[in-house]
């Protein structure tokens, strides 16, 4: 305790409030670690260590000048305005994130697309929900993380590119850290809102409500959001069949604030879709349910060198079953179920030393997936087929992540980060062990592997300019389908997918640069992304085995391509015309190929968007045109063929009535005016996306 | 550290509880004798019964791993040394012949057990039957032993019957597995061939190639079976059968000689769906 004793009595008092909390971490961490692994609690120390260093030297004064960051954030908005941004309020979460130059989307149908980052799908990004990992049930990557929230929960995403991006957990391409909302103790009292919506197009029903209410001490929000569509219609009025879906959303975030600097908070959400449609495959979805829960406990000490130092604790579950009993012609009745528990916790702590801002997170989950395939035989007196597609594959992964921000002067800062993790893999069942050891007579139960990441910004800043600068390493653990897949049948290449235990870990090399310029009126952001990826991770076809799947082209093995190399670049433009029209525009360019000069899949081809925005007090209006160019760069070694290129516009109109501080917000618009007949590059299996589709969303809240 | 030292003390006095239980209530030597193993039937003359035994307690088409004993009439004893041979015998309308067996030999490990296998090419029916023959000596006086025995079809194909390319009659087998799991099962079979209507001695350097398929998804296969050849030491046919699911599995069947010519059987092919000899294993 000699670290306080030169200090002022309150220091010392709060110090010993510190420590006190400190203990009551470690207990709850205590139970925590006792369900998995002992070893843990060396890293645990070494957390303290980095609390207690973080704590040390506390005359300093904070700097003014915060370091840059560049990552790019999705504002999806409070509750109570959401919907003053947006065109389309009540969009779903799928929507919003597509408006990112960074990420585009893989559509299997209207339904939980499955978002890309830098062109990399689930498998090369991560994906947190306030800094949870939550996982997929679905061995068809049918329920992506982003499907179990609702937009109405959320405040913003946060986009990462690369390794910046690596604070949560291992990744390739980068990562999405999608915020909730929650109340802050400015606005107390009672809120309410409703949000009820329609669209014509796949007579898309919305409802929703919120309901917050905060007092100085202590806050509770809760929101509800209901969906139900119909088969949508592709352009020219062409029914896409098997493309409805029904779902709610609950969620429930309180908290409460003692001593005026700490934060207990708990969280849950439930989330349930029903008779979900996947027109671009095989089998639909009976029921995708999550709930996702959460206690947090945020600590904020008012002048120490530490900013915030907040731990949660959470668990997760999910149930996925995919149901193809309302297709004809199958050629094959098969239940598949999938569940995805996940338990973890992590403690993050920000500070501030002389010119370093500094992060250190220290993370950890257990992950437990399973996936099972029943097919019923067309002779009711055969035994059922029964396979584990995810043989119980257990995770436990630990890191530690830390980050300095070093402001160099007022125009330049200077960002390291580094993370090192150990990430174990166990196939806990013996059936599914068996199973795969058909393919590798030799493999072992279990397989740990260390991961380490690490990465350089450099950002400067001057006369309205801003350059950007990074080189970053990361590396990536197979996923559990393909470490572990067993006759994962992929419709876009009609394959059957077998993992593969003994892949090494893929490793990327990455280089960014941005280039960014605004003034009052007009705003340029050109940013651009190099991977060199080694060890790429990519199903390979073996002639000798047959497939399972009726139908199937064939069987491919995770194999991992000597490297691949992938760059994108965006160009983003806003110009403020006058008090009334801003004009804003993008441009995407991706280009990615494998060590042969080959294609890589899911690589998109140049796009645009351009919106003209008029806005007149409460009144506002929008034209946006958004395309793409046409798919030269495909890859028919992996399923794809040309897309076509395409352009659609869109309007949308709002305007806001203020009575007694009641608000009544009305959204209308067309999209896709012309019903043009479009897919592109992302749609799985060259499925057409929405035709002309009317919408409106109201919002009332008081 | 009390509070640990009694939970020791606990744990002794539950372990020694336990223990003493188990040694009152062990069983005599003879149902260890039949440990895993149920009769099937008796074979009885004027001085002995003999127990026929398997692992279902019955007999059927295909291959049996038969245990046996000799219970003395008058004294109830079981015997120990015994000198055993079987003959088994298919009495059809119209002729009668045998079927491929083993010698039979003393069950290690056991006091009055002995077993070999037999290997029943067909079913019984209304009219035709088998039986079994038990030769039998004991302190250098012959024995026999002789009665019907009820061997039904195998609900699965066990067995094969045909002439090769080269005239010959064969008899092949499936032994293993007897319980099939969904993983690389190991797989034993049995090459006889019919040398006259009695004798059916294992044939030897031959190989069987095998390609398990699912008739009712799509014919498919399943990968890193190995194929048959036969071991030194039982002279039966060893070899790897993957099993990637459960339910019925069709195990595509071609007999090759030492030559690696094709005596019968065919390579599954979009076209040829099956081969002309197959077994059958659904679990």
């Amino acid at each position: 305790m000699s670290l306080w004793q030169n200090k002022n009595n309150t220091i010392t008092n709060r110090g010993k409030n510190f420590f006190l909390n400190q203990k009551d971490q470690k207990s709850t961490f205590g139970l925590f670690i006792n369900l998995f692994n002992m070893k843990k609690i060396i890293l645990l120390m070494v957390l303290q260590c980095l609390a207690t260093v973080s704590i040390y030297a506390q005359e300093q004064t904070k700097d003014t000048i915060t370091p840059k960051d560049l990552n790019e954030v999705i504002v999806i908005g409070k509750k109570a305005e959401l919907s003053q941004k947006q065109s389309k309020p009540l969009a779903t979460i799928d929507e919003y994130l597509q408006q990112s130059g960074k990420i585009e989307m893989i559509k299997r149908g209207s339904y939980a697309w499955e978002p890309m980052i830098n062109n990399m799908a689930t498998e090369r990004t991560l994906i947190t929900i306030d800094g949870m990992r939550i996982f997929g049930a679905c061995t068809d990557k049918m329920d992506p993380i982003t499907s179990y929230i609702e937009v109405s929960n959320l405040a913003e995403a946060t986009i990462k590119s690369g390794q910046q991006g690596a604070c949560h957990g291992a990744t390739i391409g980068g990562a999405i850290d999608l915020k909730r909302n929650r109340s802050n103790f400015a606005d107390l009292g009672w809120k309410a809102s409703v949000n009820t919506g329609y669209e014509t197009n796949n007579n898309q029903k919305i409802l929703g409500t919120a309901i917050n209410y905060v007092n100085k001490s202590f806050y509770i929000d809760t929101d509800f959001m209901y969906r139900d569509a119909d088969n949508y219609k592709a352009g020219n009025n062409q029914e896409v069949l098997f493309s409805q879906y029904r779902k709610f959303n609950i969620s429930t975030t309180s908290g409460f604030l003692f001593n005026k600097n700490k934060l207990i908070e708990g969280s849950i959400i439930y989330d349930k879709a029903t008779d979900v449609g996947y027109p671009a495959l095989p089998m639909d979805v009976s029921l995708a349910e999550a709930l996702i829960t959460s206690l947090k406990f945020e600590y904020a000490p008012k002048s120490a060198r530490i900013d915030k130092w907040e731990t949660k604790l959470y668990y997760n579950t999910i149930t996925h079953r995919m149901d193809d009993t309302k297709r004809p012609a199958v050629p094959i009745h098969m239940d598949m179920p999938g569940w995805s528990d996940t338990y973890g916790f992590y403690s993050k702590a920000k500070g501030v030393l002389d010119k370093h801002h500094f992060t250190a997170d220290l993370n950890s989950f257990y992950n437990r997936s399973i996936a099972e395939m029943t097919m019923y035989p067309t002779d009711p007196n055969e035994n059922l087929m029964f396979m584990f597609t995810w043989p119980d594959v257990r995770t436990f992964y630990g890191s530690l992540f830390l980050e300095d921000n070093i402001v160099l002067n007022t125009n330049s800062s200077l960002k390291f980060s580094g993370s090192l993790a150990n990430h174990f893999n166990k196939v806990a069942d013996q059936l599914g062990l068996e199973s795969l050891q058909i393919f590798y007579p030799t493999m072992k139960d279990s397989k740990s592997r260390i991961l380490k990441s690490i990465s350089s910004n450099y950002s400067y800043t001057k006369n309205g300019f801003v350059y950007g600068f990074g080189l970053a390493y990361g590396e990536r653990a197979p996923s559990v389908s393909e470490g572990y897949g067993f006759y994962l049948f992929n419709s876009f290449d009609r394959y059957d997918y077998i993992g593969n235990p003994g892949l090494k870990n893929e490793s990327s090399i990455e280089g960014n640069a941005s280039l960014g310029y605004a003034n009052k009126k007009f705003s340029a952001k050109l940013t651009s992304s190099y991977f060199h990826i080694s060890n790429y991770i990519i199903g390979k076809p073996d002639a000798t085995l047959i497939p399972m799947t009726i139908g199937g082209s064939g069987v491919k093995i995770y194999t991992a391509l000597e490297y691949a190399t992938i760059f994108n670049t965006d160009l983003n433009l806003e110009y403020q015309i006058n008090d009334r029209f801003k004009a804003k525009g993008q441009l995407v360019y991706n280009y990615g190929k494998d060590f042969e000069d080959k294609n890589l899949p899911f690589i998109s081809p140049l796009r645009y968007s351009a919106t003209l925005n008029y806005k007149k007090n409460q009144f506002s209006s929008e034209i946006m045109v958004q395309g793409n160019a046409t798919q030269t760069q495909y890859s028919p070694f992996y399923g794809e063929d040309r897309t076509p290129d395409y352009a659609i516009l869109n309007i949308a109109t709002s305007y806001l009535f203020v009575v007694d501080g009641s608000k009544l917000n009305v959204k209308a618009g067309i999209e896709n005016i012309l019903d043009t007949y479009y897919s592109t590059f992302s749609d799985w299996n060259s499925i057409p996306r929405k035709g002309r589709n009317f919408f409106l969303n109201v919002t009332f809240s008081y | 550290m009390k509070f640990q030292l009694k939970n020791i003390a606990l744990l002794l006095i539950t372990a020694i509880t336990f223990s003493s239980c188990t040694n009152d209530n062990e069983t005599p030597f003879v149902a260890n004798e039949l440990q895993g193993i149920t009769k099937i039937q008796e074979i009885t003359n004027d001085t002995h019964i003999v127990e026929l035994y398997s692992a279902t307690g019955s007999l059927q088409q295909g291959y049996n791993a038969i245990s046996l004993r000799i219970k003395n009439k008058i004294t109830n004893a079981y015997d120990k040394n015994a000198t055993i041979t079987w003959a088994p015998l298919m009495q059809m309308t119209t002729k009668s012949h045998a079927c491929p067996y083993s010698a039979v030999a003393k069950t290690v490990g056991k006091e009055t057990l002995y077993n070999g296998y037999i290997v029943f090419q067909m079913a019984e029916n209304t009219m035709e039957h088998w039986s079994l023959t038990v030769n039998y000596t004991i302190n250098g006086v012959a024995f026999t032993a002789n009665k019907q025995i009820s061997v039904p079809a195998s609900a699965k194909q066990r067995v094969t019957t045909f002439t090769g390319t080269d005239g010959t009659k064969y008899i092949v087998a499936l032994i293993d597995p007897v319980t099939p799991k969904v993983a690389t099962n190991d797989m034993t079979v049995g090459v006889f061939k019919m040398e006259t209507m009695l004798l059916f001695p294992v044939v030897d350097g031959f190989k069987v190639k095998i390609d398990p398929r699912m008739p009712s998804m799509s014919n498919h296969g399943s990968p890193n079976n190995i194929d048959l050849t036969q071991s030194i030491a039982d002279k039966l046919y060893h070899g790897k059968l993957s099993l990637t699911m459960t339910g019925y599995w069709k195990i595509n069947l071609q007999l090759l000689n030492a030559n690696n010519e094709v005596l019968k059987g065919e390579a599954i092919t979009d076209l040829v769906p099956a081969s002309s000899i197959y077994f059958e294993v659904e679990f």
